[in-house]
């Protein structure tokens, strides 16, 4: 190197090379071993294998699950994200805590509790019944399985944003005459979108891998109610390990793609707001 | 367009913040409210902008009657001490802001809107940099920013919380010259907030002095400076020297001097305190006249046209400051050590 800059920080070159090694061990490689044991099949057999009618369906509830979960969360969140932040009432710390559970409780837990909740015969499910609805054991028990677990990415990465966002500057577009949703839509909204884009990333790339909480409620139904998760342990319960991989590496190459669409969305968002 | 505040009273939990205020701002005037922190000036401000409800009294712009109506109705131009300015959007669209959120009836065209907005930017010296980012400013441009987003709403009042508190000094001092003269274009009713005299003073045409929730004092930069209403206001404007003593039947006693205080005729053998400007002393080098005190000098700082010098009282009464002119000063031939006589030229006398 002809010229060496030296930057204020040191152990840039180390902290990199740990960084890019770690990775590499804990990410890549694992995820390496997906692409090797595909290639155990020949294109055909792994068309085949991926275009099965039953698998097809399986993207369809897991991915369209999913998205509708997120989607939910992104609303939700804000909201509890907003009165965690702009209000203060007894109790807050407490709903403060209880926003986390869903990462620490065993998802078997809360799949189970679901099902029982959500049952024709169950608490809440009861009461839907007789109005022909039905929640458990359909696409809407996946769903509302997978709001559950992700909850919490959504209003812990909107929570410090609103943090920052002063209360001030709520006042200044009042005092301008705006009026309370074109003070949300004009200013509180385009401040808490990026944050909120990668709440709902979050919360959709987690739901699109949940499988404890699901089996559960979701009855498991081919072609109906049957996760891409549950279709994988099905396929290694039978020994096929190439199949498996082979639909692993489709989720695989589709999260990978998705995540990336909403970093460049979110990237943009960013570039709006600069720093 | 006038203000007029009647018996205003606010409470947070156990803390009067505003102890039945009432305040006329007649329209076209920049009005300072000045106190330290805590006397319920800021409280004032955002209950006058129906940022904040009052628990008592109220409101009148131009003679009507505005305690109940929301802040969105009530036309004021609020400036806030950190801006709160729109970060996601440009300096135009900032000042944009209030004419785009009007309902469509009223709201005017986007030719009209930009030759507005252009035109206030170009009155606050900000017309070059319209598509920057509030980022991308420094702190006195973003206070033009918001002040001209203010004005943009053509508000009936415009009202500053503290608008260069969060600046530098220099930045500071154009600002406020700066602000002055805007007023003087512009000439819509303004109060601002501060803790700083010298702003106070320098900037409005009347300063109303605030203390622990009341006004103690309200006129002109002169009136409140050179006839102080209270002992407060008095040690709150311009440095002061206290000289305790006794006041009985229109004389006070102060160590060895007595002072003629005609106002305390009435007045039997009661502690008093005598405030005195720091100039308004005279120095000389021999006693002479009925209140003179002898002192020693313990400091002398000789630099620029005023000479400052600490005093000890010979008698106990502490320490005093005395600013006298440079030529004088150079007259006496004082130094350290050196004992002193001082006469105050003018008192006021507040009972204790």
């Amino acid at each position: 190197m002809p010229s060496k800059t030296r930057g204020v920080l040191p152990g840039f070159g180390l902290s990199l090379g740990i960084t890019c090694t770690y990775l590499s061990l804990m990410v890549l490689l694992p995820l390496a071993t997906v692409f090797v044991r595909t290639a155990d099949l020949s294109w055909s057999a792994f068309w085949s294998t991926v275009t099965d009618p039953r698998v097809v369906a399986s993207y369809r509830v897991t991915f369209g699950a999913s998205f509708a979960a997120a989607l939910v969360n992104t609303v939700f969140g804000l909201l509890v994200a907003w009165v965690l932040v702009r209000y203060q009432f007894p109790g807050r710390r407490l709903v403060d805590a209880l926003v986390d559970l869903p990462f620490a409780l065993p998802t078997a837990v809360a799949g189970i509790s679901l099902t029982t909740l959500y049952a024709s015969n169950g608490w809440i499910g009861g009461y839907l019944d007789p109005f022909g609805i039905k929640i458990s054991y359909t696409w809407v028990g996946i769903t509302v399985a997978l709001i559950f677990i992700g909850l919490p990415f959504v209003v812990r990465t909107v929570q410090p944003v609103l943090d920052d966002l002063e209360v001030e500057v709520e006042e200044a577009a009042a005092s301008l005459g705006a009026k309370r949703w074109q003070t949300f839509t004009r200013v509180v909204f385009p401040t808490v979108a990026p944050a909120l884009l990668t709440g709902f990333a979050l919360a959709f790339a987690r739901a699109i891998g949940e499988y404890g909480s699901v089996v559960f409620i979701s009855g498991n139904m081919p072609m109906k109610t049957e996760i891409v998760p549950l279709l994988i342990i099905t396929k290694l319960e039978q020994y096929d390990y190439a199949g498996a991989t082979s639909v692993a590496l489709v989720m695989l190459i589709a999260s990978f793609m998705l995540l990336l669409a909403i970093n460049l969305l979110q990237w943009a968002a960013r570039r709006r707001l600069a720093a | 367009m006038s203000i007029e505040v009647r018996n205003l009273r606010k409470v947070f939990g156990d803390f009067v913040a505003l102890d039945d205020v009432s305040l006329d701002v007649p329209g076209g005037e920049l009005v300072a409210l000045l106190g330290p922190s805590g006397s319920g000036k800021t409280t004032l401000l955002r209950i006058i902008a129906g940022l904040e409800p009052a628990d008592r009294g109220s409101i009148h712009f131009h003679g009507e009657d505005a305690t109940d109506q929301p802040v969105r109705e009530r036309q004021v131009g609020f400036v806030f001490q950190h801006y709160a300015l729109f970060r996601h959007m440009s300096v135009f669209e900032n000042v944009a802001f209030g004419l785009r959120v009007r309902p469509r009836r009223v709201r005017p065209s986007a030719a009209e809107i930009r030759e507005s907005v252009m035109s206030l930017l170009k009155l606050v010296q900000l017309d070059m940099l319209a598509d920057r980012r509030p980022s991308e400013l420094s702190g006195g441009q973003r206070q033009r920013v918001a002040l001209a987003r203010a004005l943009a709403v053509k508000p009936k009042v415009l009202l500053l919380d503290e608008p260069f508190g969060a600046l530098d000094a220099k930045v500071r001092k154009e600002l406020r010259r700066w602000l002055r003269r805007l007023h003087e274009e512009v000439h819509v009713t303004s109060v601002f907030v501060t803790h700083d005299q010298e702003e106070a003073l320098e900037v409005s045409d009347r300063v109303v002095i605030m203390n622990e929730g009341k006004v103690e004092q309200s006129g002109t930069p002169e009136e409140v400076y050179e006839q102080p209403a209270t002992p407060f206001v008095y040690g709150f404007l311009g440095d002061v020297n206290l000289f305790h003593g006794r006041i009985n039947e229109g004389r006070v006693k102060i160590g060895e001097g007595e002072l003629e205080a005609p106002e305390w005729a009435d007045a039997r053998d009661q502690a008093g305190i005598a405030y005195v400007r720091t100039y308004d002393v005279e120095l000389r080098r021999v006693r002479s006249g009925a209140f003179s005190l002898e002192a020693v000098v313990r400091q002398v700082r000789a630099f620029g046209a005023v000479v400052r010098l600490e005093l000890d009282l010979v008698d106990g009464g502490g320490t005093i400051e005395a600013h006298i002119p440079r030529g004088r000063f150079d007259g006496l031939a004082l130094g350290r050590g050196q004992t002193v006589y001082v006469s105050p030229t003018n008192v006021r006398v507040f009972a204790q």
